[in-house]
């Protein structure tokens, strides 16, 4: 559980934007965003082993939940937070009952199909969500005080810190007892009940774990960007989180964060880049990563460093 | 202590189990012996519940426990080894080892306390692993074949059971490394109830107390070693018929 | 009311037989092979894009440029095949699903490349264009064609499979790959012509889907999910499964949209996931 100095240098550094990088502050607080739901893509993929294609479902509904409870209720930020991720978490609990007993193809179909499902819902329930046209009415009070400004200082602030404690909390649950029942898991599925291990228990509690998180994550970019469209329940958000997280290397806390950056990064230096091009590169680097590079970026620089005992 | 009552089990047309009844009393040292595809592994998993069976009843200390999950018949006291390592290759022995008494305790559902934490559970997963001489520190990957083994069999005491079904323990075994591994099942408490698959004609007249005969996925005969070795039945089975002469 | 059901099931059963023929491929190598191939509808999309190509740029009759796109197809699927998809048969599903994904998103940009981002259309012949009546409704001829070209291919599938020694290979290599090879059976060979076939029909399809739902540089993508449905409820490697799969989704999405059309595409994937839960091997699978 200790801090290697190399994280605790990384972290430090998530605070030179505010110096270094004044002008792009919102930008910052978006990746911050990303991360932490590639971070709680994670814990799904990376540590729990089950690949799902359809994680912005709980993103998505911690985004509508602030959105929502912003408009017909009060602005305040942290208890809308708490709220979404709530909201978020109990769809993941819900959920999960039924996700974590599949593998394979229909567990792959079955969580594309749950995202498809509440994306169709939430455009049909126009009246509630603002169907295609977005929800119109998100009125994000002040946090702690300090408006949302144009600069995004308080935006990244916000996010960068809800960003630090999520990952505590993830860090904590992975050198837990739950952590290495999760291992056991991806290591020996068939020897845990051997054991007398509850193997589903133990996926839904992280499944629901993640949820929570992705909720929180949604509820922020609301919360940021004071809008909500369709588009954080879409296929393209949970296919997009899902690159970001290989690209960066799952099961290892911090591959989530370092894919975030490069890819928010790289797509808006390259941001006047036709689209279908962005995706060529997108699907070329992916096809790479697996050939070349199957543990993503942390995975192939772990390999040339000897692990440490 | 461990019964089974006219299990049945078939996959479409092959049967793999037929009216399987047998019975193994507390602190009792029984062999399973048969040729290859009698259903010996397949029996083992119809007790410990991987496989449900057609017909029939699964008894562990008088319960019947045929309809609960594998989970829940290991908290009962039925552990098992598996004839082909079913380890967990990247934790290392004392994790492994450590997760199966967490799991026993209840407690590998917490997320929010570190794992040095639960001392008590990681001292007692040490003193299972230096029991068995198996190195607390290393990836299970990283084992000798033999000590892979042992660990097999760590990982089922740790779940403190009341009864261990060994699937073949000493297959695959170099002879160098087998003498720890007998040490080991010659060790095992007084109290534990022991059912083992074996092909090692040494080990299972060594061991068992009592001998059960499988072919063919049914029980063809059951005794002492003594009675056992004497069986024509079982001679014609093993060395065929044109061996009865010489016997 | 007679006439609209009627109607509904004509025109859902065309739709359905159109993903039938983008989907058995996908069904039979993945119950052969355990190969998530995402990747499927660019197959399709490449005999969409060559039928309109040679109809439009040279001329070809329509039904010329079928098998053509079927060729297409085959020879897109086959190459691919050989040179990358052979290294991933023991990746993990997350590897193969995302290396596919990445082949879609680079055949998706290639073909708004080269042929733009445009719905394209295909001149179809005089005699399939325009309806004809009975018992006083109007039959679209096209989607009547449509129907009994599929059903024709799913019988030719069919009879292949059971008639042939090829067929049977196919089979054995389906229900257990291991035994398979044990008996001498060349899995690989049987594989790579399988994954050509599926290829194949994927390309027809999409030469057929441009007159009836349209292409464009997107068809990889948006036919995706549909053949995912198809695939994941009539079972892996079941032809007849497939079958019925597609009939079954392309009726309902249609009876969706004249019935209920605020519900969108919601009824398909709820339908889809109740039929998982229940079953997750599919209706006619068989792990």
């Amino acid at each position: 559980m200790r801090w290697h100095p190399l994280e605790a240098a990384f972290w430090l550094a998530t605070l030179l934007p505010f110096v270094l990088a004044p002008s792009y502050l919102s930008l910052a607080s978006q990746i911050a965003i990303t991360a932490l739901f590639a971070l709680s893509l994670d814990l799904i993929l990376g540590y729990a082993g089950l690949v799902s294609l359809g994680h912005a479902a709980y993103f998505g509904v911690g985004a509508y939940a602030a959105g929502l409870l912003s408009k017909y209720l009060f602005g305040e930020p942290l208890t809308g937070l708490a709220v979404s991720g709530l909201a978020a978490g109990g769809v993941g609990y819900l959920s999960s009952h039924v996700i974590v007993r599949f593998r394979h193809l229909a567990l792959i179909m079955l969580t594309l199909g749950f995202g498809l499902l509440l994306f169709e819902a939430a455009n049909s329930a126009s009246a509630l969500t603002g169907g295609a046209d977005g929800l119109q009415g998100v009125a994000i009070s002040p946090l702690l005080g300090f408006k949302f400004d144009l600069y995004g200082r308080t935006a990244y602030a916000y996010s960068l810190a809800v960003l630090f404690l999520c990952f505590l909390v993830c860090r904590r649950l992975i050198h837990s007892p739950l952590g290495l029942a999760l291992r056991g898991i991806r290591e020996n599925a068939l020897r845990m009940p051997a054991i007398g291990a509850p193997s589903l228990a133990h996926l839904r509690m992280a499944y629901t774990v993640a949820a929570v998180m992705a909720g929180v994550a949604g509820a922020l970019l609301t919360q940021t960007t004071s809008t909500v469209s369709l588009e954080v329940l879409s296929f393209g958000r949970s296919a997009d989180v899902l690159v970001i997280l290989i690209l960066g290397g799952a099961g290892r806390l911090y591959g989530g964060i370092l894919g975030a950056i490069l890819y928010m990064v790289a797509r808006d230096q390259l941001s006047d880049m036709n689209p279908q091009y962005w995706y060529f590169w997108i699907g070329l680097l992916l096809v790479a990563v697996v050939m070349f590079l199957p543990n993503g970026i942390l995975g192939g620089a772990s390999a040339l460093y000897p692990k440490r005992q | 202590m461990l019964s089974t009552r006219n299990v049945n089990k078939a996959f479409g047309s092959l049967i793999v189990a037929s009216d399987i009844t047998l019975e193994v009393p507390r602190g009792a040292r029984h062999a399973l012996i048969g040729p290859n595809g009698a259903g010996k592994t397949t029996l083992i998993n119809l007790i410990t519940g991987m496989l449900e069976p057609d017909s029939g009843a699964i008894v562990v200390g008088g319960e019947d426990v045929t309809s609960l999950k594998p989970e829940a018949r290991v908290r009962r006291g039925l552990a098992r080894t598996f004839q082909i390592n079913a380890l967990f290759p990247r934790l290392t022995a004392l994790e492994s080892v450590a997760l199966a008494v967490l799991e026993r305790e209840g407690r590998a559902h917490n997320w929010w306390r570190a794992l040095p934490a639960f001392g008590p559970a990681i001292d007692e997963a040490h003193a299972i692993l230096a029991s068995l001489h198996i190195p607390a520190q290393k990836e299970t990957r990283e084992l000798a074949y033999g000590q892979q083994r042992l660990l097999e069999i760590a990982l089922a005491l740790a779940t403190r059971p009341r009864i261990l079904l060994l699937d073949e323990p000493a297959a695959g075994v170099p002879k160098d490394e087998s003498q720890q591994l007998f040490t080991a099942i010659a060790g095992l408490s007084g109290e534990l109830t022991v059912l083992f698959i074996e092909h090692d004609m040494d080990v299972v007249f060594r061991f068992a107390s009592r001998i059960h005969v499988m072919v063919g996925g049914r029980i063809l005969v059951e005794g002492t070693p003594a009675e056992i070795a004497r069986d024509e039945r079982v001679r014609e089975v093993y060395l065929g018929r044109s061996h009865r002469a010489a016997a | 009311m007679l006439a609209s059901v009627v109607g509904v099931l004509f025109d859902g059963l065309a739709y359905g037989m159109l993903l039938f023929l983008l989907s058995v491929g996908l069904s039979v190598t993945l119950g052969m092979m355990n190969f998530v191939n995402l990747a499927h509808c660019s197959f399709a999309m490449v005999g969409g894009y060559a039928a309109v190509w040679l109809t439009g740029r040279f001329g070809w009759p329509f039904l010329a440029a079928l098998p053509a796109a079927f060729l297409a197809g085959a020879a897109v699927s086959l190459v691919l095949e050989r040179t990358l998809y052979r290294r991933l048969y023991r990746a993990s599903d997350l590897d193969q699903c995302l290396f596919t994904i990445g082949i879609v998103f680079i055949s998706v940009a290639v073909a708004a490349y080269f042929f733009g981002t445009i719905q394209q259309s295909i001149r179809t012949p005089p005699w399939l264009e325009g309806s004809f009546g009975a018992f006083g409704l109007s039959f679209s001829a096209y989607r009547l064609f449509l129907i009994v070209a599929s059903l024709a291919v799913a019988a030719l599938l069919v009879w292949s499979l059971e008639r042939t020694r090829f067929g049977a290979r196919v089979r054995a290599a389906v229900d257990n790959q291991r035994m398979a090879r044990g008996l001498g059976i060349d899995v690989d060979r049987a594989f790579m012509i399988t994954f050509a076939l599926g290829g194949g029909l994927a390309g027809l399809g999409g030469a057929l889907a441009v007159a009836m739902v349209g292409l464009d540089h997107q068809f990889a993508f948006t036919y995706l999910v549909y053949v995912l449905i198809v695939v994941a409820v009539g079972g892996l490697g079941s032809i007849g499964g497939s079958l019925a799969a597609a009939a079954l989704l392309g009726i309902s999405d249609m009876a969706g949209k004249y019935y209920f059309p605020w519900l969108g595409a919601f009824v398909i994937y709820l339908v889809m996931v109740g039929l998982l839960m229940w079953r997750p091997v599919g209706l006619f699978g068989k792990r």
